[in-house]
């Protein structure tokens, strides 16, 4: 049973599930896109945006058309398990697993009783889908680290990490887009950009989709940009 | 006729260029940014006859000064009581002035209040990102710092003198006694009984590590029921997130999209203007009302908000209009 939460005068957060689950954020995603198709056909009115997360949706309404109840009731009218789920694309992102850009491939080796190349085919194998985006500008929350890799968080966060990192911790893989202190494990860089650099570019993924890391030499990282 | 801009002689921290915001992209992790008060951004901006969402400076408590190059132009400073000068002489706050160039404006923290629109007549030309100049100020995304030896060019600059003076504010934004209503949760139901019942009980006082990110309150520590890390959940601005040292911060324009620690409140929207102008050592008290409420109190302020810029401003514009074009007052500001 899904909880419906007020957020504030203009928001209701939709809770489908209290642990994370592949299967909830498929969920998340199916109602999402429902509650978008909606929208789009005109059988809602007032909604704003809505917001994907893990386990949850965020719908964000116009309050001097809408409210909490009427968006409440509109929602559990929709039918999620029909209409086309939007087919997940496939991206291959190219990283650099050179311990130059890696700092700390070698921590993450000693903590996981893996050799660092043990750790980039570790990571190289991984089935990676796109959670959500959250946080940070176009911090996109990759789930299917593998097991043996998932790492704890550092103590402390790490000051300076550039954009273009690939950063891993509790089993979650990301791409830094801008330059941030981090307490995730730095294992790799890429020329990847999942934030658009103009205005109308799309953003590289959508929720749902599935990336593939592919590796590279230092030499081919500096050859390109 | 010369290339009109404004130049930046200094600026301080968290002096950025903000229009409206940049609506529909917390699904990407990029917050709506956009000024910390939006009252006082429209109205300086259509006091001069600009849209009210228009490109403006908004100018921290650190203050930034400015000096008119090229054309005259008519500015406005709105939001709190800043001390404004031109050319060292005080002009006051909320206020409209026509610069000549060569003038001087400085506009630095005064008696009360943490932000300043300065709007220019006329349009800023700053870079877009998303359709916005509106400026994600931890990662620069944006418009942008506004930062010293920065030359802003105005496009279509207007010098209208008939406008100089002071700018009437929004009266339905003040806080009375410092309350600040809140609709409880979305995880309220995460917190002791305790905890909940000196949150709306017990004043909190803002603290220095006060940023358009957010504002760290200080006040009695609000503990959970249970240690536990829920899946992080999406965040808007006004929530009421308490770390795991239980300290509750308010999420401002520049507020993560998501997070892990619960909240336990959001701050009503209407209220969120006037507690952006409080500072560092200002106390509130949370009131909880409910979400009807809240859709009331928001409309209510919305309809007084729509009444105040229809009646106030348009009609104090229209009226340096009408007189413009009797040709009453010439040119004069066309240095």
């Amino acid at each position: 049973m899904n909880r419906f939460a007020p957020v504030g005068d203009s928001a209701l957060l939709i809770e489908l599930a209290s642990e994370f689950t592949e299967q909830a954020n498929r969920q998340v995603i199916a109602l999402d896109q429902a509650i978008n198709r909606a929208i789009d056909e005109r059988r809602v009115v007032g909604i704003v945006e809505t917001v994907p997360a893990y386990v949850s949706v965020l719908v964000v309404f116009d309050p001097l058309v809408t409210d909490h109840d009427v968006v409440r009731a509109a929602i559990n009218l929709l039918d999620t398990t029909s209409g086309a789920v939007g087919e997940p694309s496939r991206h291959h992102v190219a990283v650099c697993y050179d311990l130059g850009v890696a700092p700390d491939l070698e921590a993450v080796a000693v903590h996981s009783g893996l050799s660092p190349d043990g750790v980039v085919e570790a990571h190289l194998s991984g089935s990676y889908r796109v959670v959500m985006y959250g946080f940070a500008p176009g911090y996109a929350y990759l789930s299917g680290v593998p097991d043996p890799i998932n790492v704890p968080r550092k103590q402390q966060p790490v000051r300076g990490v550039p954009a273009g990192s690939v950063i891993i911790a509790g089993g979650q893989c990301l791409i830094t887009t801008i330059e941030m202190p981090t307490g995730w494990s730095v294992i790799g860089r890429t020329h990847f950009r999942v934030l658009p650099d103009q205005s109308d570019e799309p953003f590289a993924f959508r929720p749902g989709d599935e990336i593939v890391f592919d590796r590279i030499t230092l030499d081919e990282y500096k050859a390109t940009t | 006729m010369n290339t009109a801009s404004l130049r930046v002689v200094a600026a301080g921290p968290l002096v950025t260029f903000q229009d409206r915001g940049r609506l529909g992209h917390l699904r990407h992790g990029i917050p709506a940014s956009g000024p910390m008060d939006r009252t006082a951004h429209a109205i300086a901006n259509v006091v001069l006859g600009n849209p009210a969402g228009a490109t403006t400076v908004e100018v921290s408590r650190a203050g930034a000064s400015f000096e008119c190059v090229g054309s005259s132009m008519t500015v406005a400073v709105v939001g709190g009581r800043f001390r404004t000068a031109v050319n060292g002489a005080a002009i006051g706050p909320n206020i409209v002035v026509t610069l000549v160039p060569g003038d001087q404006l400085a506009v630095a923290s005064g008696p009360s209040g943490s932000w300043a629109y300065l709007a220019v007549a006329g349009e800023l030309a700053i870079p877009r990102w998303l359709g916005h100049t509106a400026t994600h100020s931890l990662s620069g995304l944006g418009g942008g710092h506004v930062t010293a030896g920065l030359d802003v060019g105005v496009a279509a600059a207007r010098a209208d003198p008939l406008l100089d003076g002071p700018v009437a504010i929004f009266p339905g934004n003040s806080l009375i006694d410092g309350v600040v209503r809140v609709v409880l949760g979305p995880q309220d139901h995460r917190f002791t009984a305790e905890a909940l019942q000196h949150f709306v009980t017990v004043p909190f006082a803002l603290t220095e590590e006060f940023d358009r990110m957010g504002v760290r309150l200080d006040g009695p520590h609000l503990d959970l029921d249970a240690a536990l890390s829920i899946p992080s959940e999406p965040i808007v601005r006004g929530s009421v997130q308490v770390a795991g040292d239980g300290v509750a911060t308010v999420l401002l324009a520049d507020h993560q999209t998501t997070g892990g620690y619960p909240k336990i409140a959001t701050v009503v929207g209407a209220d969120l203007d006037a507690f952006c102008q409080l500072r560092p050592g200002d106390s509130v008290r949370f009131v909880p009302v409910t979400p009807a409420e809240a859709i009331t109190r928001v409309r209510t302020h919305a309809a007084a908000s729509e009444k105040f810029f229809n009646d106030e401003l348009l009609r104090t514009r229209q009226l340096a209009r009408r007189l413009a074009e009797t040709d009453l007052i010439g040119d004069v500001g066309a240095g």
